[in-house]
Order: C-alpha cells, then sequence, then structure tokens
C-alpha cells in the first residue's frame, strides 16, 4: 500500500471532512434540543398542559330559600334526562325506534337528534328527552339491556314548592346575562341560573356558593381521560326567610278571591315580614324551566300586573288611612286639642271650591279620636287649613312614607308625600291650600305602597319606633351570613299620648258598633284588633255626578272604581302584628280589605301560640334558638 | 507490500462462504439491533404500551431483514459491481411503471403493486444510485474526474431519477436522491469549485423551480418558515412536535407516559415523529444518547469504507453511510422545527416495512465491502488480486 492512489487519499481525506461535517450537523441538533428542552421546556411544559388538561367547574348546589319555620320555600330538584353516546350504540335510528316505545318522541326530537350524531364528536352524549317523569326514568331503566348506550343524566333545577303564593318574596332565577357576569366563572357554566327576582336576586351571592374545578385529562379528540385533581366548592348557603309559610299561604289564597291586592303583614317590634302578597301571581317555576313566550306575553299583557309586587311597587292614594299622620301631625304642633270638636255637616268651603265629607249630611261635632273612628273628612280639612301640607309631610316622613322604606326586595317604591318645595321643584306651581286639604285626607298627591302603609301602622303601634322591615332572619352581607342580633330601633319622636290617642281612634274604627269597620271586628277579645279604614278615589267625582247621587260601586266599570285599604294592628292591648291591604277597585275600605285583615291577624295570633319557635340560620346547623 | 501479506489477501478474495460469515462484521450488526431496539420500545410505548400493532411486526422485520443483511454482505462484491446498471435499469424502469400505471397512495405516486408485495421503486433506486456511481467513478482516473465531460454521465444518471421521484410527487425523496448523489462526486474528488457553481446555479433556480412546485409543497414551506401562522392546519405537526419535545425537558415525562404522545396530540408518532415521541418521554438525554448511537453508526462505517481496498467498495460503503446520515438529519431537524416537514422517516427506528428493508440491505452492501475488504476490481471491472 505503498503507492497509494491519489484517488484513495482524496476519498480518505473527503470521507473524514464528511464525517466530520455529519457530526457537527449532530451537534446542531444537540444544541436544538438543549433549546427546547432545557431553555424552553418550562415553556412547553405549560403549553402541554394546556393541551391536555379541560379545566371543568363543578356548579356548586344552591342554597335552598326556607321559611321562618324551615319550610321550604325554594329548593333544588333532581331533573331526568335520557342520553345516548352514538359510538356505544349501534344504530342511533334503530335505538330512537326503541326508545320510541317508552317515550313519545315527535318528528322534529328525530330530526335534531340525528342532526346532532352527524355534528358532535361520537363519544359525546347527546339529549333524547329533557324533564323525564319518574315513570319514564324507571321504564328506560328497565330496558336498559335493550339500549345499549343510552343512559340516564341528572341535572339539578331550581323549584319552587310554593309556586305562585310566594312568587312575589322568592322571586326566580334565569340564566345570567351579559350584565350579570362579573368574572365569576359559574356565570358561565352553560346551566347555570342566577337569582333574577326577589330575595333570589337580592341574596344570590350567598345562595350561589363557589364553584369547584376539576381537571380532567383529554387527549386530542377532547375525550376525557381521566381526572387529575378534584377542588370541591362551597355550595350555596341555605337563607332562612321571615315568612310564615302558613300565614303566606293563607294571606295568598284569602286576596285571590279579589280581582287584584296586595297586603304585608309584619312583626311590629323586630320588623319581620310574616307575610308579604300581590295578587294575582305567576308559577316561578314557569321561569327555571324557560318561560314559553306565550305565557310570557299573556303576564304582561294582563292588566292585573301579575309580574309586579304590587306589595312594595304599587302606589296608591292611602285615603283615610293616612289621618292619623295629619292628626299626629296637629298635636305635635299644637294646632288643634284632642278634646276639641269640629263641627261636620258633609262639607267645607275653601275659595271656590267645596269639599266634601264622605258622609253626605256630615258628622256633626267630632273630637279627635271621633273623627278616626267615622272617618270624618271635614276634621281633617280643618286640621289641614290650620296646619298646611309641610308639617304633614313632615310627620308622615317620620313613619316611613314617602321614602323606600328599605326592604330586601327589588323595585321597591318610595310613594309620594308632597311639600310645597316638592310641587315647585316638579311641577313648577305654587301649593294651592285645597290640595292640604284633599292631602290630609290621603288623596291627591299622596301615594303610599302597602309596605309603607304597614310599615306605618307597626311604628304607630309598636311606641313610635322606626322599625324597618326585613324578610331574612340572618343579617346577610354578600356571602356572609351572620347571626342578627337583637335590634334597637330609634325613636321617631312622637309622644307615647299622642299615640295612645290614635291607637284609641284605630280601636273605636273596629271596636265601636259606629265605627267604620265594626262588622270586620275580631270578637274574641284576647285577639282584638284595632285598625283604619281607607277608600281611595282613582278619578275625581264631579260636582255633577256628586248632584245626581253616587253609582253603585257594581255600576262603575273595575277600572274606576274605589281602592279599599285597611291598615290594622293586633292584638289591641300589647300590638304585635300590623298589616296593611290594599284591595285595588275593591271599593270601600271596610267591606273588602278590614275583613283580610281581621282574618290574617286572628290567624296570625292563633298561630302565635301553637308554633312559638320559629329558626335561624344558626337552627338550621344544630343549634336552635327561640325568639 | 510483503508476500506474506498479498498471500493473506489472495485468501481473502476467494473465501469460502463459511469464512466469508466469519468476516461479517457483527460490531456494526451490534449497533443496528442496539438502534432498532430503541425503535422497538418506542413503537411499544406509541401502541400504548402493546406490541401491537407496530413493535411486534417492526421485530419481526428486522428478523427477517437482519438475514438479507448478511446475505448481501456475503455476496461477492464484484457481483453488485457487475450488476450494479442491470438494478439501476431496473429501478428506472419501476419509476417510470409507477409514473405511467403507478397505483394512487397517500395522494401520491409511489407504490408499485406487484400483486405480493407493494414495491417503493424509490428505494431501490436510492440503492442502485449509489452502486451505479460507485462503479462509474471507481472507472475513471483522477485526471479524467477533473475534466468536466466526464461528468456529464453521472450528472444524468442522478437527475433523471431525482426528476422521477419529484413529479410523484415526492420532493423529500428527490432531494435525498440528490444529495446522496452530489455525496458520491465530492468522495470521488470533484474539485469543491465545482460544486460551487452547482450550488449557486441551483440557488439561482430555486425562483424558477419554485412555480413548479405543487401547492401542498409551497405550503410546507410556508409553514415551515411560520408554523403559528396555521396553528390547527398544516402548523400543527410542527408546533405539536415543538411541544412534545420542549415539555419532555431533560429527563422526559418516563417510558409511556408522554402526554403529547400518548393523547395523540403528536401525529404520526410511530412514523416520522417517532424521534419526538422518544425525546418526550426520555428526555434530552434520551434523545442525544439516540443522536450519539447514529454518530457512532457513522464513524463505524466510514472507517469500514476507509478500510476498503477498492474505489468501488470505498464509494458504496460511504455512499449508503451518508445516504443514511442525511435521512437521519432530514428527519430530527424536522421535528425540531428546523427544516420543513418533507415526509422522511428516522431510519431503523419509525415503523415501516419498506424503509426497514432498503436500509438492511444498504447495510448488507456496507457490510460487504468489509467483507471483501481485500477485493481489489481492476478500473475495467475485472477482479484482480493483489
Amino acid at each position: 500500500m505503498k503507492r497509494e492512489n491519489p484517488r484513495t487519499k482524496i476519498f480518505n481525506r473527503r470521507a473524514a471532512m464528511l464525517v466530520g461535517g455529519q457530526i457537527g450537523l449532530f451537534g446542531l441538533l444537540v444544541g436544538r434540543m438543549y433549546f427546547l428542552q432545557v431553555i424552553e421546556a418550562e415553556k412547553y411544559k405549560v403549553l402541554a398542559d394546556e393541551n391536555r388538561i379541560n379545566l371543568r367547574l363543578l356548579a356548586p348546589p344552591r342554597g335552598r330559600l326556607l321559611d321562618r319555620f324551615g319550610e321550604p320555600l325554594a329548593t333544588n330538584q333532581l331533573n331526568y334526562r335520557v342520553v345516548v353516546v352514538p359510538e356505544q350504540t349501534g344504530s342511533v335510528a334503530q335505538t330512537l325506534d326503541v326508545i320510541a316505545h317508552i317515550l313519545p318522541l315527535s318528528e322534529g326530537d328525530r330530526r335534531r337528534i340525528m342532526r346532532e350524531v352527524a355534528r358532535k364528536r361520537r363519544f359525546l352524549p347527546i339529549t333524547i328527552k329533557d324533564n323525564l317523569t319518574w315513570e319514564e326514568v324507571s321504564a328506560i331503566a328497565v330496558n336498559a339491556h335493550d339500549l345499549p348506550g343510552v343512559s340516564i343524566e341528572s341535572g339539578s333545577s331550581r323549584f319552587y314548592p310554593n309556586g305562585p303564593e310566594l312568587a312575589h318574596v322568592v322571586g326566580y332565577v334565569a340564566p345570567p346575562s351579559e350584565a350579570d357576569l362579573t368574572g365569576d366563572p359559574l356565570l358561565e357554566l352553560p346551566d347555570f341560573r342566577i337569582g333574577r327576582n326577589g330575595v333570589e336576586k337580592v341574596y344570590d351571592l350567598a345562595l350561589r356558593g363557589k364553584a369547584g374545578s376539576s381537571q380532567i385529562e383529554v387527549n386530542a379528540a377532547g375525550r376525557p381521560i381521566r381526572e387529575l385533581a378534584r377542588v370541591e366548592g362551597e355550595a350555596g348557603q341555605d337563607v332562612v326567610l321571615t315568612i310564615d309559610l302558613h300565614l303566606q299561604k293563607m294571606l295568598a289564597e284569602r286576596l285571590a278571591q279579589e280581582r287584584s291586592a296586595a297586603a304585608v303583614l309584619l312583626d311590629v317590634h323586630t320588623g319581620e315580614v310574616l307575610a308579604l302578597v300581590s295578587s294575582p301571581s305567576y308559577d316561578p317555576n314557569e321561569f327555571s324551566k324557560g318561560i314559553s313566550p306565550s305565557l310570557w306575553r299573556s303576564l304582561l299583557r294582563d292588566e292585573r300586573h301579575p309580574l309586579t309586587n304590587k306589595a312594595v311597587s304599587g302606589q296608591y292614594a292611602p285615603g283615610s288611612t293616612f289621618k292619623m299622620m295629619t292628626a299626629l301631625a296637629a298635636l305635635d304642633a299644637g294646632v288643634i286639642a284632642p278634646e276639641t270638636r269640629v263641627f261636620c255637616r258633609g262639607w267645607v268651603e275653601l275659595g271656590d271650591n267645596r269639599f266634601h265629607c264622605w258622609k253626605k249630611g256630615g258628622h256633626g261635632a267630632v273630637d279627635m279620636v271621633d273623627s278616626l273612628k267615622h272617618s270624618c273628612d271635614v276634621y281633617f280639612y280643618e286640621l289641614a287649613r290650620r296646619l298646611g301640607i309641610d308639617r304633614i309631610a313632615q310627620m308622615a316622613r317620620r313613619f316611613g312614607l314617602g321614602q323606600t322604606v328599605g326592604i330586601d326586595l327589588p323595585s321597591e317604591r318610595a310613594g309620594l308625600i308632597p311639600t310645597r318645595d316638592w310641587k315647585r321643584a316638579t311641577l313648577g306651581q305654587p301649593w294651592a291650600q285645597g290640595e292640604s286639604l284633599v292631602a290630609a285626607i290621603g288623596q291627591g298627591f299622596v301615594l303610599a305602597t302597602p309596605l309603607q302603609l304597614a310599615v306605618m301602622t307597626a311604628r304607630l303601634v309598636n311606641g313610635g319606633y322606626a322599625v324597618t322591615p326585613r324578610l331574612t332572619r340572618d343579617k346577610i352581607n354578600g356571602r356572609q351570613i351572620v347571626e342578627r342580633g337583637p335590634e334597637t330601633w330609634p325613636s321617631i319622636g312622637v309622644p307615647p299620648q299622642h299615640l295612645a290617642l290614635m291607637l284609641r281612634g284605630m280601636h273605636g274604627v273596629v271596636n265601636d258598633p259606629r265605627g267604620t269597620a265594626f262588622r270586620a271586628r275580631i270578637t274574641d277579645p284576647e285577639f282584638a284588633m284595632g285598625g283604619k279604614t281607607g277608600t281611595s278615589q282613582v278619578r275625581r267625582i264631579t260636582a255633577e255626578e256628586r248632584r245626581n247621587g253616587l253609582r253603585k260601586p257594581d255600576q262603575v266599570p273595575w277600572r274606576e272604581r274605589d281602592h279599599a285599604l285597611f291598615v290594622g294592628y293586633a292584638p289591641v292591648d300589647n300590638p304585635r302584628y300590623a298589616v296593611a291591604v290594599v284591595v285595588e277597585h275593591g271599593g270601600g275600605g271596610s267591606t273588602a280589605a278590614a275583613p283580610i285583615a281581621r282574618d290574617i291577624l286572628w290567624e296570625a295570633q292563633r298561630r302565635a301560640r301553637e308554633r312559638p319557635e320559629p329558626l335561624t340560620r344558626m337552627a338550621e346547623k344544630g343549634t336552635e334558638r327561640a325568639l | 507490500m510483503s508476500l506474506l501479506g498479498s498471500q493473506i489477501t489472495a485468501r481473502r478474495s476467494q473465501m469460502t462462504l463459511l469464512q466469508k460469515v466469519g468476516q461479517v462484521n457483527w460490531g456494526l450488526i451490534f449497533l443496528l439491533t442496539v438502534l432498532a431496539s430503541v425503535g422497538f420500545t418506542a413503537l411499544y410505548s406509541a401502541g400504548g404500551g402493546s406490541f401491537e400493532p407496530w413493535a411486534g411486526r417492526q421485530m419481526i422485520r428486522f428478523a427477517i431483514g437482519v438475514v438479507l443483511m448478511v446475505g448481501i454482505a456475503v455476496v461477492d462484491l464484484r457481483i453488485w459491481y457487475r450488476f450494479a446498471y442491470l438494478f439501476y435499469g431496473v429501478a428506472l424502469v419501476l419509476l417510470i411503471a409507477v409514473e405511467v400505471a403507478g397505483s394512487i397512495g397517500m395522494g401520491a405516486q409511489r407504490w408499485l403493486d406487484l400483486g405480493v408485495i407493494q414495491l417503493q421503486p424509490s428505494e431501490l433506486m436510492k440503492i442502485s444510485l449509489v452502486l451505479v456511481l460507485a462503479r462509474y467513478f471507481h472507472g475513471l482516473t483522477i485526471e479524467q474526474i477533473g475534466r468536466p465531460h466526464y461528468l456529464i454521465w453521472p450528472t444524468l444518471l442522478v437527475l433523471i431519477p431525482a426528476a422521477l421521484v419529484a413529479k410523484q410527487p415526492d420532493l423529500g425523496t428527490a432531494v435525498l436522491i440528490t444529495a446522496t448523489g452530489g455525496t458520491l462526486f465530492f468522495l470521488a474528488g470533484v474539485r469543491l469549485w465545482k460544486f460551487g457553481v452547482i450550488i449557486a446555479g441551483v440557488a439561482a433556480a430555486i425562483p424558477i423551480g419554485w412555480q413548479f412546485l405543487h401547492d401542498y409543497q409551497k405550503q410546507r414551506v410556508y409553514t415551515f418558515l411560520d408554523p403559528e401562522s396555521d396553528p390547527l392546519g398544516a402548523g400543527y405537526h410542527i408546533i405539536q412536535s415543538k411541544i412534545a419535545l420542549g415539555s419532555g425537558g431533560l429527563w422526559g415525562k418516563g417510558f409511556m407516559q408522554g402526554t403529547q404522545s400518548q393523547l395523540q396530540f403528536l401525529p404520526e408518532k410511530q412514523t416520522d415523529f417517532i424521534f419526538t415521541m422518544f425525546s418526550e418521554e426520555m428526555g434530552f438525554f434520551g434523545g442525544v444518547f439516540l443522536l450519539g448511537l447514529y454518530a457512532v453508526i457513522m464513524l463505524y462505517g466510514t472507517l469500514i469504507a476507509m478500510r476498503s481496498r477498492s474505489q468501488f467498495g470505498r464509494l458504496m460503503a460511504m455512499g449508503i453511510m451518508t445516504s443514511f446520515f442525511i435521512y437521519a438529519f432530514i428527519n430530527m431537524a424536522m421535528v425540531m422545527g428546523l427544516l420543513p416537514v418533507v415526509g422522511v422517516p428516522l431510519p431503523l427506528v419509525s415503523y415501516g416495512g419498506t424503509a426497514m428493508m432498503s436500509l438492511l440491505i444498504a447495510f448488507g452492501l456496507v457490510i460487504n465491502a468489509y467483507v471483501h475488504r481485500d477485493v481489489i476490481i481492476g478500473r475495467r471491472g475485472h477482479g484482480e488480486e493483489v
């Protein structure tokens, strides 16, 4: 090999160059791998995890709503649906044929299912039918062996066992709208429901709970492989309402006998709302199922406004139920002594106008207690003339009128207590003295909600404390629920002897044979109630009508009839309950509204003996506390 | 050269079959077996911890292939020399046959269905080309190589099959054939400046050639240049491959624990992207081990080539080794995002019968060059003994 061929030399040199170059290129690959697998490793690890891990939110069960004794007012109900997983069944069409023997399946259902089968991945379940009855569920289960790939899934939906009777208190839930999205990931769950009205809305955060999460490993096609980790959420908390379901139902039934009415029953010391009804109502279950457009339209069109909670947002002229305000203002201002008599001949004249008393012939000479008992308008015209509107308004505001009282319900309205300034500011006109006279008997500009009238009554009879109404037994602040300690209300600054006069008058209204509501009295002396009737005109009575004699109520179209009002309390010696009843276009307060108040006050007192211990949320957790 | 030495060599050229088997380079076969075993392991993992459907079949093919390889190694080197043009001619006819009457597979005409087996003529051509070029350059003196007109014929030998394969269209293989051919020109001693001229010429021709590329080929280049531009479409492969590699980290996710591979995010994990899968599960160190294995095999093959005393044997062995390297490099550079996705398998590791067989046949020729390292073939092709 000494005479080595030059070709061999060249070959060896070039082969060495080649293999050297190859090793060099491999070095480049090692460098690239170092870059990817060591330097950038963290970034790619994150990307790989993003690929494979699906974060699935776990919806916590929504807290229940309970009445003061723990009766469920809103619960979660399992609903069942039958689903099919296409890849686990031989032929979806065949499977549907079998199921059609068990459940009614329409052509439309079948088309929708086959469309979904074509569109979705084959391992994803497709809903065949929702909201199955228990019979249907068991029929599917019995035939399971004929139905490969078919299974029953359950979901949770809100259920209101008492339906319309509590609709305006509990409200309802609905899918969140764009505006509700606050960043809570729960809201983005497809079947999540948010409180849309009533207590469901006001205490939504506490009821909602917190989302849990489950990390699911998925493959490239999105098929779940296994669960990697699970964080349990927090179940929504139960909220105990002050409502007494029994009284609520009774009041609802009572009001349902009228065309359109609202009433509120309060505990005068605590402000707890025991019953709050607006009638007619609607079934909140329709909303959690998804209300049908036709039902929605008919609810909207109904002239009796079933969707409106008239107890807190219906504003009515309070009529004679307002007279205590005028009387107290007069006492406060010292413009009249209680025993001073005013002569009522049926009307008074002011300028060119004649202001009539409801009683055509007049009441004769009446003092303050008599004027309340008989509801003599002329007496109060006289007070108004001496007082002026502003002093009346100032007294009314102390009793919670003309402003929202702060109940925990949405869409509470403020009513209206007019003043000189108010009229100038809103209407641009000076106050006319005649308007004071009208306002003094709760007509004209004056407006109040049934809730405000109940609060007013409570403050009249509880010794003059500014009690405010509330719907929950515990104090709820966002997600926090804490027990409510005994509450002390500020005094409204009305001397007890003035209040005692009002109570005497209101006692007489019901219990004096000549009182306007004598026929609606409670005969059992232990349970006796006091109160004040009110009849508020929806339209002004013209002079001509007055001359021709008033029409009988049943001759007047419903919409033009007077509203019937009654505010009452019981028991008379040591008042504990206050009630306000408004029957829209019900005619007279004594005939339409007072009997309702009587029934509910009687039942509330009877029940207090029978069932004295309500719940708090703490009781729910095992420690009972008597009120 | 001593008399004794010439006697030994003379003996070697007339070895019995048994002697030849004794001369087979078992060290190289061992390295190839280690490499193939890496492949079996990866295929076992790719099958979700099962020999089905890939690992088992691959092992059987490898066993058959090794027997074939030894068989090829002991056939006299001069036989391969003599029939080089015949093999080339057959491969070329088959390539044309594919072009004319090829059955459709994977959207491109690459396979010829011979009833019993499906033949991929381009695989045959890769080996035949090395043989025919080795034979041609074997017959040239260094002076002749310096003269350009002696290079016309071998250039045609390279470009005709390359053009046919490119037309199939299989751009990756066409590039491989051209590169392998170029390597043999280089090893034969063609002056470097001539390569410079060719490279410059090709660079100038790229804009023209671009217009002849299929849309999907253009798309692959675009996607290579910016994979994120199409993360769910064509760029998906590269992005997922890089994620798999990178997330493997230094030590890997563990055997059969690669989330990208096992959860099907990585496409073609048993074929083109097997290196990615291996490195995802075995990490940077696993990948470097595999690269090292390839490097050792290449060094080994280079030494075998250098040991050969015939120019034909040298060129054949080195040509095959370089082709092997190009395959491995393109595949790995591709899955790391350094080269466009061209559909080149990782030699001896990727799942695939045809590639396995042709690789082992080629290594049979490398070992053949070792067994016949002292056989000298005359310039005119007659066996000579020193």
